[in-house]
């Protein structure tokens, strides 16, 4: 039996986290992510769950920031200018380690930009976004297919390392319409742990405090501290990547999310006039996959990056590969690149 | 012998931060008591603002977190609707309940969240050295008005809160108190009580609004700063029960 369904990725976004057991989801209105609010808004009501359309997304990533606090499987999604405002409330859960699932589906900036595709918005998600030294986990889908399975993902991920995890889709993910079968688990093997830090009422036990807030002299060092040693974990476990055609490739390119469907053709196209090219697709954009990346490497003459920005991820390819020759072909404000475009830019500089 | 009184077991023994003659410590005990007496230590999670009351934790024994500066009613509001048989509190100051988050207490109350709110109101910003608060009285001196808040000068009039909350569906009651004597304490620990109640019985939302001294910001003997809450605070925001729909 086929169990394929035509989903667009915000609706599979939707529906995936609806399967890991989101228990509280809170939004706001803004394009292009309408649809996974709309489908939050049915789908948890039928579920017996928490939807709440906040006044602003600020309240929103806060309410969100509350849910979590008691131990509910809690996430919240925007786009750019929303994720902004959202900034405050994911420091405050990178500082008080609370889990959370956050959906970034991207559009056109600065500002108020315009409401097409982009991936604008690299640098927030990769470098904390918010105040003070945190990182998030961020993951990049490329199909609405795998938009369903990183939600899955994500909230086992949130759980384990107790941090908030971003999803960076671009508006092309959020909006098009796929066939795909809807994951029925997670892919993350780790145990989770009973949530012993829950605020349920503090029942025969002591109190328990969510805090990002430590005056004493050296606490928040401390507290500093520890958290460096969770992001160097998961630096070192969460690693992913997709590579194509990179076995005998000399040329390699690097894109991700809609962008790395469209360098998939580039590719094809190009094996066929004899170019040996290949595709590094990132799909955790924190951490970066330096380590594949490195190996896969190691033959290539040249690097091609290709983003939907004026070159944000170009910088995480140079810091993984000091010494490569690499060129960047982007556009920002909703452009798209064309195959013929990346065609004719990898010739330019093979 | 028989003991007649002791230590809350929502309270915390230890020494407090609080300036001589501030309005928390009063505040913090009256919440408490009222926690004990309706057997909900167990059954609490309260929500810090961000203010002078920023470590409220510290002092009480259920269940709390921290929210960003005001947030805490959109935190609270997730909280109850997780945990609806938990009773939830905020405890905020002006500066955080109408200033900065006056967009999430409105919708909160809008909402009509079953939820006890808190409102701490001192006419200043304390923590941050006396700047002026949406509340500060007309003629009123501040880092920020140091000529005396003026509406001439554009630093708008006295924001009456509770008078501007009332008036909403989802809203249950609104009180606004004092603890400028034992008379005016024990009526204040009434209004949060009967805000606790509410809670308990699906009623709504609950405000509780107190007129709190701020020696130290006033520049106030703390007897002075009790006057001034009595013969000026109280002409601009009259005592009483604003709202009682339960």
């Amino acid at each position: 039996m086929n169990n394929k369904i035509l989903l667009s990725g915000n609706e599979a976004m939707g529906e995936a986290a609806i399967r890991a057991g989101c228990r509280f989801y809170a939004g706001y209105p803004i394009t292009p992510q309408n649809e996974l609010t709309a489908y939050m808004a049915k789908r948890m009501h039928q579920e017996k769950r928490i939807f709440i359309q906040a006044e602003s997304e600020l309240a929103a990533i806060n309410m969100v920031f509350g849910a979590s606090s008691t131990g509910a499987r809690a996430m919240t999604s925007s786009s750019s200018p929303g994720i902004s405002l959202k900034q405050e409330g994911i420091s405050y859960m990178a500082g008080t380690q609370l889990p959370a699932v956050i959906i970034n589906v991207m559009r056109g900036g600065p500002g108020l930009g315009n409401i097409s595709s982009s991936q604008s918005d690299y640098f927030q998600s990769t470098r904390g976004g918010g105040h003070g030294d945190y990182f998030t986990p961020t993951l990049a889908p490329a199909s609405a297919q795998e938009a369903a399975e990183l939600t899955m993902l994500s909230f086992d991920m949130a759980d384990y390392y107790r941090t908030p995890v971003l999803i960076l889709a671009d508006a092309i993910i959020g909006q098009m319409m796929e066939p795909l079968i809807l994951p029925q688990k997670s892919t993350f093997t780790k145990k989770l742990a009973a949530k012993s830090w829950a605020l349920t009422g503090a029942d025969k036990r002591a109190p328990n405090i969510v805090r990002s807030l430590f005056l004493g002299e050296g606490m928040l060092q401390a507290h500093n501290e520890m958290l460096r040693k969770k992001w160097e974990t998961i630096k070192n476990n969460e690693q992913r990547h997709e590579a194509y055609k990179t076995e005998d490739a000399r040329y390699l390119i690097i894109a991700y999310g809609s962008q790395a469907r469209i360098a998939i053709d580039v590719i094809d196209s190009l094996r066929k006039q004899n170019i040996k090219a290949g595709l590094f697709r990132p799909v955790s954009l924190w951490p970066y996959p330096e380590k594949a990346l490195r190996q896969i490497s190691k033959k290539i003459k040249k690097v091609f990056v290709v983003e939907q920005s004026l070159g944000q991820m170009i910088e995480d390819v140079r810091l993984s590969l000091p010494g490569e020759e690499i060129h960047f072909f982007g556009k920002a404000g909703g452009g798209i690149p064309t195959v013929e475009e990346i065609i004719k830019f990898v010739k330019r500089n093979y | 012998m028989n003991k007649v009184f002791t230590q809350s077991k929502s309270l915390r023994d230890i020494d407090t931060h609080y300036c001589p003659g501030c309005g928390h410590g009063i505040l913090h005990r009256l919440v408490a008591e009222v926690i004990d007496e309706l057997g909900l230590r167990e059954k609490t999670i309260g929500v810090a603002p961000v203010g002078c009351a920023v470590i409220a934790y510290d002092y009480w024994s259920f269940d709390c977190t921290e929210a960003a500066h005001g947030r805490a009613l959109a935190v609270a509001t997730a909280i109850k609707r997780c945990r609806p048989n938990l009773a939830v509190f905020t405890y905020q100051g002006d500066g955080d309940l109408a200033s900065i988050g006056l967009a999430e207490t409105v919708h909160a109350a809008n909402r009509g969240e079953n939820l006890t709110c808190i409102f701490v109101n001192n006419a200043c910003y304390g923590m941050t050295g006396g700047q002026m608060a949406p509340t500060t009285i007309i003629g009123q001196k501040t880092t920020t008005t140091p000529w005396g808040r003026s509406p001439s000068n554009g630093d708008g009039w006295p924001l009456k809160v509770s008078e501007m909350l009332a008036p909403l569906e989802g809203v249950c009651f609104v009180a606004r108190a004092t603890i400028t004597n034992p008379n005016a304490v024990l009526k204040t620990k009434n209004y949060i009580k009967k805000a606790f109640c509410n809670q308990m019985e699906n009623k709504g939302f609950s405000l509780v609004e107190i007129l709190s001294p701020c020696p130290t910001v006033w520049q106030k003997e703390p007897t002075q700063a009790m006057r001034w809450i009595e013969e000026e605070m109280v002409k601009v925001f009259p005592l009483g029960v604003i709202k009682d729909k339960a």
